[in-house]
């Protein structure tokens, strides 16, 4: 399966030069832009690991680029992605963020459920992925 | 006059009674209004408009004496402008200003009896209609205004960069429960992010409300396993009484629902008290703007939709149907901006292009999420982008459900015409003149897009719009 969080998941995946494109976007509008990576995939998993601190006040989206690579390069079997982040008044959330790399196979989620009273039923969606310790649920990467 | 004058009994001119003040200067805390007046053969336009300040104020028909133990001169509202419309022969932008006393503090039901409460039906008025208000920040201030707003709910979904898509489920009466979250389920998974039921969707004989939710939240947990998104699709609870109400969102809310849904109809109060509810209760809360049409339409006659948006951003509801500018139902391009400005912006500007007839600061109050629906699909993707923006629920049912391959197919159409768009406006493209170009290119990997611009590529609604912006140029009656 295909995880579909993100801009641009129904898209072929983004080339080095198409992604330095969507970054000079961010930037033209003064946001700052990070990288994040993670090995859990869950929906809810809102935080993902900092690749360093978010860029305030690029010129140029090649440090971003360069980030992105050393990212891929030390974890080559999580998933990485892009933010960019509008400090404006009345937004102060993340503006844009998509899905620069992700691991070779992706076996997605079990569906669990408990039955309970008058027919209800309580779900969790579990990513198969999380049955192993971080790290070590895709394939071993360098920096685990 | 003399005071003897004023004060004695009978009956005198609501202007000569204090209703038109053409020196008066509106106080910051000031509720205004912007009335379309067409006064009956005879009356003058500031006699109108003071008779309109009258009666949705202090005044009756006739002097009574005990206006003397008030302090009037505060609770009588101000008609302190008057203006004809260019091209429109009898009509007339009567601005009325209203004291802050005059209302309740936090209460739509309260602001809409004094400000639309009688005066509709005056008989010295062929017809009116409320155009537009400013609401001061004193007035805003004391309501609790979108239950999340556009900022949380992006953060709570995890979706960012892009307009949401959704649909409603078709055809809207008659399914079966577990028929029905089959349709919920294809869409999701599909790529849609949220699914809706339509406004007169409640608890009939063939889907009983419970039923409902139970297949549905099946159908929105299946759909998120199999694709690692936040899904959503919109429960309607609307019912007869607050009480099922109540009944019906707190089940959505043990089953895991992130949204709740109510319909127009259900009257301001119960509006306040969902969005009290869905802010205490960590719902999102989704607007059915039923039954507005009846009295948005027409242009002399009734109130703008552009009213009852603001009304509703204080209100305190998530989304609100808005209109889609291309798609089947009303909305001239120019309105329709204004009604997106008034539920998206932190401060909008007087524009009388768009209909908006003052500036309307809303003092840190969150936006509200609007909803395109109804008469859309995925050929028309560059227009919604650059008429609708990107903080919108772009809402497709039969351009979803009718696609030839499937409903799941159909939702991802228009996923991949969405994202190609968005990554096309990024890059610098001229989206708007080459979106047909665009969506051809996405579609050379995407069957499913393909096989939707074959289908819908070329249908379009274009009449006149009833409802259009016409006061660019006023000249002053007096």
């Amino acid at each position: 399966m295909r995880i579909t969080q993100g801009t641009f998941s129904y898209l072929p995946d983004l080339t080095d030069e198409e992604i330095s494109r969507q970054v000079e976007y961010a930037l033209g509008h003064g946001w700052a832009v990070s990288v994040e990576f993670t090995d859990d995939p869950h929906p809810r998993n809102d935080y993902w690991q900092m690749w360093g601190l978010p860029m305030f006040d690029l010129p140029a989206p090649d440090a971003v680029l360069y980030e992105v690579n050393e990212c891929r390069r030390a974890y080559p079997e999580h998933y990485v992605r892009v933010n960019a982040y509008d400090a404006g008044y009345g937004r102060q959330t993340t503006a844009l963020s998509f899905i620069v790399q992700r691991p070779a196979v992706e076996p997605g989620y079990r569906l669990d459920r408990t039955e309970g009273s008058d027919r209800r039923i309580r779900f969790a969606v579990h990513p198969y992925a999380l049955d192993r310790p971080r790290g070590d649920r895709y394939g071993q990467d360098p920096a685990s | 006059m003399s005071d003897s004058g004023r004060w004695g009994a009978g009956v005198i001119p609501y202007a000569e009674m204090g209703y038109w003040q053409p020196d008066y200067e509106p106080k910051d805390s000031d509720v205004l209004a912007a009335f379309r007046v067409t006064p009956q053969p005879g009356v003058p336009p500031e006699e109108a408009g003071a008779a309109v300040a009258g009666e949705s104020s202090t005044a009756t028909w006739t002097v009574v004496w005990t206006d003397r133990l008030t302090s009037y001169e505060q609770y009588q509202a101000k008609c302190y402008r008057v203006e004809a419309v260019p091209g429109q022969e009898g009509q007339y932008i009567v601005y009325i200003a209203y004291s802050l006393d005059l209302f309740e503090e936090g209460s739509i039901a309260n602001l809409t009896s004094s400000i639309i409460g009688n005066v509709f039906g005056f008989k010295a008025l062929r017809a009116l209609r409320l155009e537009d208000m400013r609401i001061p920040s004193h007035y805003v201030k004391t309501f609790q205004g979108p239950a999340h707003g556009i900022v949380m709910e992006r953060e709570y979904l995890n979706k960012y960069g892009r307009p949401l898509l959704g649909a409603t489920v078709k055809p809207k009466l008659g399914l079966s429960a577990r028929n029905y979250g089959r349709v919920v389920y294809e869409a999701l998974r599909g790529g849609l992010d949220f699914t809706k039921d339509d406004e007169n969707i409640n608890s009939q004989p063939f889907m009983r409300w419970r039923d409902r939710f139970l297949y549905c939240m099946e159908a929105v947990n299946l759909a998120q396993a199999e694709t690692g998104e936040i899904k959503g699709h919109y429960l309607n609870v609307t019912a007869a009484t607050m009480e099922e109400m109540y009944e019906r969102a707190e089940f959505a809310r043990e089953l895991g629902s992130v949204i709740v849904m109510i319909d127009l109809t259900v009257g301001y109060t119960a509006i306040q008290s969902m969005a009290k509810w869905s802010r205490r209760n960590g719902m999102l809360l989704h607007l059915h703007r039923a039954g507005h049409s009846t009295y948005t339409r027409q242009k002399a006659h009734g109130v703008s939709f552009r009213v009852i948006a603001k009304w509703m951003r204080l209100a305190g509801v998530d989304h609100i149907h808005a209109g889609t500018v291309v798609g089947k139902l009303e909305g001239d391009p120019n309105s329709v901006r204004g009604f997106y400005d008034v539920l998206r912006l932190g401060r909008v500007p007087a524009d009388p292009v768009r209909g908006l007839y003052f500036e309307q600061d809303w003092a840190s109050m969150p936006g509200v999420m609007p909803v395109a629906s109804g008469g859309i699909h995925a050929g028309q993707m560059h227009e919604l982008l650059h008429y609708l923006g990107e903080d919108v629920v772009l809402q497709f049912g039969g351009g979803t459900i009718g696609h030839p391959m499937g409903i799941a197919a159909g939702a991802a159409a228009n996923r991949v015409a969405l994202e190609a768009m968005i990554k096309a406006r990024n890059e610098g493209r001229d989206f708007l003149a080459e979106g047909r170009d665009i969506l051809r290119s996405a579609a050379r990997h995407s069957n499913e897009l393909d096989m939707a611009l074959g289908t819908w590529g070329d249908i379009t609604f274009t009449y006149e719009s009833t409802d259009t912006p016409d006061v660019v140029a006023t000249p002053t009656t007096n």
